[in-house]
C-alpha cells in the first residue's frame, strides 16, 4: 500500500480503494451477507419486524419439505410415485436438466470445436467466427424467442413437419421429457455458444503434433480423442460446463416461456415466493439454497476435472 | 544552475536485504560523477534515493545542501535518463521533450521552440514530428537526454544509459554526454558497470560493491593506485598471486619472493595478495639478479593492434599476461618459449582482500 | 486419423451447426413480414409493414427503451471508474492479498443473476431504499463492474511503469502522470470495456426482473409478456436488433482487416 501512495499519490490511492470498497462492500459482500440473514429470519408483518417473534433459525430453508404430495413419475414406461414435496422435485429436476442440457451442448460444441481449431482452414476461420458471433451478440431474449416461436404448437416447425407429410396436426414440442423438452432444446440452444469458446481455445492451445504422433503410433480416433486431445482439454472443458451448468440452473427467461403448464423451474419458485407471497425471506433462503448448490457443483467439477479456479475464469 | 548532492550514511534495507550500507559521499556541484560496480552492488539503489524514488532507511540525502526526507520525486530539482530510456510512446518526440514544461502549465508554442532549441543542442534536427518507435536506439537517447536537460535540472541522473548500445555507438555518446556536461555544468551522477567508461567521462569514480562504496578518487588514482583487492580487480587487468607479506616486507609467494609496494591497511598478518598490471611487466629471458622474476612458458599470443598480450604459465600452472607494445626491435617470445616474468617493486602493489569479492575459482 | 472423409463429415457438421444457430433467427425475423397474426413465418398469408407500425406506435415499448438506454447509461457510468480503480488497485498489490481480492472481485461474474437480484433488493431495503430500475442499475453495476476490471487489468499488463517515474522525474503532479500517462494507455481497452458494459445490461434479464419493481426495460417488457398473447410486433423488434447487429459486426470487421492491412505498410 504504502508503494501505491508512493507511485500514485495519497489522493489516487484513495479513490481507488474507495472506488473499490464501494463495489466490493455495498454492491456484493453486504448485500449476500443481508440475503444470507433473511434467510434465517421468518416472513412477519411489518410490526412485528426486530420483536420477539424475529428469530433465527432453518425454517425457511427447511420448508422445501413441507407440503409432501404424491407426484407420479413416467419413467420410459416404468411409473412409479414418489411421496414429495413439491419445491423439492422441482429443484431435483432443475438440477438434472441442467446437467442434460450441459452434457448435451458439450457433446454439440466438441466436433465444432476441433472443427475450429484444427481442421477449417485459418483464412475461412475468421469468416466463420463471425458468423457464429451473431447469434452472441443478439441477445439471450432474442435467441429465447427464436426457439419459443419455432416450437410453439402450431409452429414453423411443426408445419414444415406436416407439409412434407411427417406429421399430422400440431405437436406440443415442449410437453416430453415431463414437461420440459421445450426448455432444455432452448437451453441448448441459447447457451450452446458458452460451452463452444471455452473448449475451443483449449483445442487451439492442443499442438497437432501431438495428434499426429498418436495417429503414427496406431491409436484410433476413438482413442486419439479419449487419451490426447480431451485431457488437454480439460480445462476449457471445466470452464464451459461450470458455465453453462450454473446459466442454465439460474435461467429465468426461458423456463418462463417455455414450460408447459405442469412444469417448473425453481428460479420460478423463487421469483413467486418473492413477489407473489412476498415472503422475502424464504425467497432469499431458496436463493441461496440454489447458489450452496451451483458452488458444490462447480467445486466437485473441479474436482472431478483437476483444474484450479484460475483455469476457469476466462 | 548546478547543485551538490550529498549522502549522509545512507542505509537501504528491503526486507531482510541490505542494499546500501553507510554510504558517505559528497558531490561537488558541476562535477560529472560516476557510481561503479557490478550488478547488485547498490549503484542503482543510491540513483533511486537521490532522484526520490525511494527513501533510505537511514541517512541524509542532500542535494544543495538541502535535506530531502519526504520530498517526492516530482518536486525535486533532478532529472533522470532511465535504463530503458522511457520515452512516452503515444507522444511525439517534441511532446516527450517538452512534457516536462507542460506540466508547469507553458503554453503550446513557447513548448514546441524549446523542443527545437533542444533539438538542436543534441544534434538531432528534424525528428520533431515523429513518434518514439520511429527512431534509432542513438536517437532515442538523445532524446532522453533532450527531455531531462529541458526542466534545467540542477543534477542529472544517468542509469547505465549506453548499456543498450552497439560499440561504436557508444564510444560516440560518452564524448557527447561528456561534451554537453561541460556546456551546461549540470552535475551529471552516472552509474555503470562499465570501467572504461567510467574512467574516460568522469571527473570522480566510486567503486562500490555489495552496499559499500571501496574508493573514491580521481579515474587515475582508482587505475593506479587501487585501495584494495576488489578495486584492482575491478578496474583493469591484472597479474594475481596469493601469498603472505613478511617481516622484511617482501611478499613471499609459491613462486618466489618479491621487493613490493604496500597498499593502504596492509600488514604483515593481513589477508592480501599481490597485483600486477600485465602493461607493467616485460619479459626477459636473462634477468638480472634481486630483480622480481618469474619465470614462465608462453602460451599464446595476440595481437590487437598497436600491443600484444601475452598469455604465459608459471610452474604451478597460474596464468599470467604481459601487454608489450608492438614494437619491431623487440618482439615477443615464441609461443613455447621459456622466459621471466619481470616487474618493478613500484608496480608490484600489495592490497588487502575486500570480503566484496568473490576469490575462488578466479575470473 | 482424420481422413478426407471425417475432415467432409466436420466440413457438412460446421454448415450445419451454423445453420443451427442461424435459422431459427431467421424464422423469427421472416415472422415479422408476415401479415398472420401469428408470430410465424409459416403459414405465409402476405407480405405486410404491419407490425412494424404498431412495434412502432406501440408507447410503452418506447418508455422501456428509454428505461434500458438510461440504465445502460447509467451502468457504463458507475461501472467503468470502479473497474478502472479496482484494476489499478489489484495491480499494485501482490502475493495473498491479491489473491484474495482477486477472487472476491470475480465472484459476481459466477453468482447467479437470481441472487445478484435478491441480494441487491434485500439489502436496500434495510435502507428504506424501494424497488425499482435504480437499484437494477446497482445490481448489474456488481457484476459487469468485474468485466470491466478484467479487460482493464489486462491492458494494464502491457504498460511499463516506468513512463510514470519518468513523468514523475520530469516534474509532473500524480493527477497529471495519470491524466497524460496511464489513462491514454487504457483508452482502448476503456472503450472496449464502456461498449461491453452497455450491451451486458441492455440484454440482462434475471437480475433486472428482480430488482425492477413495476418498472419497465425492454428485455423484462418482452420477457414478461411473452406467454400472454405474443404479437409478431417483438419480431419486428427482432429483425431490427438483428439488423443493427450484422451490420456492427460487418463494419467491425471490415475495420479491424483495415486496421490489420495498416499494420502490415507500416511494418
Amino acid at each position: 500500500m504504502q508503494a501505491m501512495v508512493r507511485r500514485y499519490g495519497g489522493f489516487i490511492t484513495g479513490l481507488s480503494l474507495a472506488l473499490t470498497a464501494f463495489w466490493l462492500l455495498v454492491l456484493v459482500l453486504i448485500p449476500y451477507f443481508d440475503m444470507f440473514e433473511s434467510s434465517f429470519r421468518p416472513y412477519l408483518p411489518f410490526v412485528d419486524i426486530g420483536g420477539p417473534k424475529d428469530i433465527y433459525s432453518l425454517n425457511n430453508y427447511l420448508s422445501i419439505f413441507h407440503n409432501p404430495t404424491d407426484i407420479k413419475v413416467n419413467f420410459f414406461g416404468f411409473e412409479t410415485k414418489l411421496f414429495m414435496s413439491i419445491h423439492l422435485w422441482v429443484f431435483f429436476l432443475t438440477i438434472a436438466f441442467s446437467c442434460l442440457s450441459t452434457f448435451l451442448a458439450f457433446l454439440l460444441c466438441y466436433p465444432l470445436a476441433y472443427y475450429l481449431a484444427k481442421v477449417l482452414e485459418p483464412g475461412r476461420l475468421a469468416t466463420f467466427m463471425l458468423i457464429l458471433i451473431i447469434p452472441m451478440w443478439v441477445s439471450e431474449l432474442l435467441r429465447t424467442f427464436a426457439m419459443f416461436i419455432l416450437l410453439a404448437f402450431n409452429g414453423p416447425l411443426t408445419i414444415l413437419l406436416q407439409s412434407i407429410g411427417v406429421v399430422t396436426g400440431g405437436v406440443r414440442w415442449t410437453w416430453s421429457l415431463w414437461g420440459y423438452s421445450g426448455v432444455v432444446f432452448t437451453l441448448i440452444y441459447v447457451y450452446v455458444l458458452f460451452m463452444l469458446f471455452p473448449v475451443y481455445n483449449a483445442m487451439t492451445s492442443l499442438d497437432s503434433n501431438q495428434i499426429e504422433a498418436a495417429k503414427d503410433l496406431g491409436a484410433s480416433r476413438w482413442r486419439i480423442h479419449r487419451r490426447v486431445v480431451m485431457p488437454h482439454c480439460k480445462p476449457g472443458i471445466a470452464s464451459g460446463c461450470v458455465t453453462v451448468f450454473m446459466l442454465c440452473v439460474g435461467s429465468l427467461l426461458v423456463p418462463g416461456l417455455l414450460n408447459s403448464p405442469s412444469s417448473q423451474w425453481f428460479t420460478e419458485l423463487i421469483y413467486s415466493r418473492m413477489f407473489v407471497e412476498n415472503d422475502w425471506n424464504g425467497g432469499a433462503a431458496y436463493a441461496f439454497l440454489m447458489l450452496i448448490f451451483c458452488t458444490i457443483f462447480v467445486t466437485l467439477t473441479m474436482r472431478l476435472f483437476k483444474v484450479g479456479l484460475a483455469d476457469i475464469a476466462k | 544552475m548546478t547543485a551538490s548532492v550529498e549522502l549522509r550514511g545512507v542505509t537501504m534495507d528491503f526486507d531482510k536485504y541490505r542494499a546500501v550500507d553507510n554510504v558517505s559521499v559528497k558531490i561537488e556541484p558541476g562535477e560529472f560523477f560516476s557510481f561503479l560496480g557490478p550488478s547488485g552492488c547498490g549503484k542503482t539503489t543510491i540513483l533511486r534515493m537521490v532522484s526520490g524514488f525511494i527513501e533510505p532507511t537511514q541517512g541524509q540525502v542532500l542535494i544543495g545542501e538541502q535535506d530531502m526526507a519526504g520530498i517526492g520525486p516530482n518536486k525535486r530539482p533532478t532529472a533522470m535518463i532511465f535504463q530503458n530510456l522511457a520515452l512516452f510512446p503515444l507522444m511525439k518526440v517534441w511532446e516527450n521533450i517538452s512534457f516536462g514544461l507542460e506540466v508547469r502549465g507553458i503554453d503550446k508554442a513557447a513548448r514546441r521552440k524549446r523542443a527545437e532549441e533542444l533539438l538542436d543542442l543534441v544534434d538531432l534536427e528534424g525528428v520533431a514530428d515523429r513518434y518514439p518507435a520511429q527512431l534509432s536506439g542513438g536517437q532515442r537517447q538523445r532524446v532522453a537526454i533532450a527531455r531531462a536537460l529541458a526542466v534545467e535540472p540542477k543534477v542529472m541522473l544517468l542509469d547505465e544509459p549506453l548499456s543498450a548500445l552497439d560499440l561504436k555507438l557508444r564510444q560516440h555518446m560518452r564524448a557527447e554526454l561528456r561534451a554537453i556536461q561541460k556546456r551546461t555544468k549540470v552535475t551529471f551522477i552516472y552509474i555503470t558497470h562499465d570501467q572504461g567508461e567510467a574512467l574516460a567521462m568522469s571527473d570522480r569514480v566510486a567503486v562500490m560493491s555489495r552496499g559499500h562504496i571501496q574508493q573514491v578518487d580521481v579515474p587515475q588514482n582508482i587505475y593506479n593506485e587501487p585501495t584494495n583487492g576488489f578495486v584492482a580487480s575491478f578496474v583493469g587487468e591484472n597479474n594475481i598471486f596469493t601469498g603472505a607479506l613478511s617481516a622484511t616486507k617482501n611478499f613471499t609467494t609459491d613462486v618466489g619472493a618479491f621487493a613490493v609496494t604496500t597498499g593502504q591497511g596492509v600488514s604483515h598478518d593481513s589477508k592480501c595478495r599481490l597485483y600486477v598490471r600485465p602493461e607493467h611487466v616485460s619479459l626477459v629471458a636473462k634477468p638480472k639478479a634481486g630483480a622480481n622474476a618469474v619465470p614462465a612458458t608462453v602460451e599464446d599470443i595476440s595481437f590487437e593492434g598497436n600491443f600484444a598480450v601475452v598469455h604465459l604459465r608459471d610452474k604451478t600452472g597460474r596464468k599470467l599476461s604481459a601487454e608489450l607494445k608492438n614494437d619491431a626491435s623487440t618482439p615477443p617470445p615464441a609461443v613455447g618459449a621459456s622466459t621471466h616474468v619481470v616487474f618493478g617493486p613500484e608496480h608490484a602493489r600489495v592490497l588487502l582482500d575486500s570480503d566484496a569479492v568473490a576469490y575462488d575459482g578466479e575470473e | 486419423m482424420k481422413t478426407t472423409a471425417s475432415h467432409r463429415f466436420l466440413h457438412a457438421y460446421g454448415i450445419v451447426f451454423l445453420a443451427y444457430l442461424i435459422v431459427p433467427l431467421l424464422v423469427m425475423g421472416g415472422a415479422a413480414f408476415n401479415s398472420s397474426k401469428f408470430p410465424s413465418p409459416l403459414p405465409w398469408t402476405g407480405f405486410t409493414w404491419r407490425w412494424f407500425n404498431e412495434l412502432f406506435a406501440d408507447s410503452n415499448m418506447w418508455w422501456a427503451t428509454l428505461n434500458t438506454l438510461w440504465v445502460a447509461i447509467a451502468v457504463v457510468a458507475l461501472s467503468v471508474p470502479i473497474g478502472t480503480g479496482a484494476a489499478i488497485l489489484l495491480n499494485n498489490l501482490k502475493g495473498r492479498s491479491r489473491t484474495i481480492l482477486y477472487a472476491v472481485m470475480i465472484a459476481p461474474i459466477l453468482t447467479p443473476g437470481v441472487v445478484i437480484g435478491v441480494s441487491t433488493l434485500v439489502f436496500w431495503l434495510r435502507w428504506g431504499v424501494p424497488a425499482g430500475l435504480h437499484l437494477s442499475i446497482l445490481g448489474q453495476t456488481s457484476f459487469i463492474a468485474a468485466y470491466v476490471m478484467l479487460m482493464v487489468l489486462a491492458r494494464l499488463q502491457s504498460f511499463d511503469g516506468g513512463l510514470e517515474e519518468a513523468a514523475l522525474d520530469l516534474g509532473a503532479s500524480h493527477w497529471q502522470s495519470l491524466r497524460r500517462i496511464l489513462l491514454p494507455h487504457l483508452y482502448p481497452a476503456l472503450g472496449t470495456a464502456a461498449v461491453l458494459a452497455f450491451f451486458q445490461s441492455v440484454e440482462n434479464f434475471n437480475t433486472t426482473q428482480f430488482t425492477r419493481g413495476s418498472q419497465m426495460t425492454l428485455t423484462v417488457y418482452y420477457g414478461a409478456r411473452g406467454r400472454s398473447g405474443v404479437s409478431p410486433t417483438i419480431n419486428a423488434l427482432a429483425v431490427i436488433l438483428i439488423t443493427i447487429t450484422v451490420v456492427a459486426a460487418i463494419g467491425f470487421e471490415i475495420w479491424r482487416r483495415r486496421k490489420e492491412a495498416q499494420k502490415k505498410l507500416a511494418a
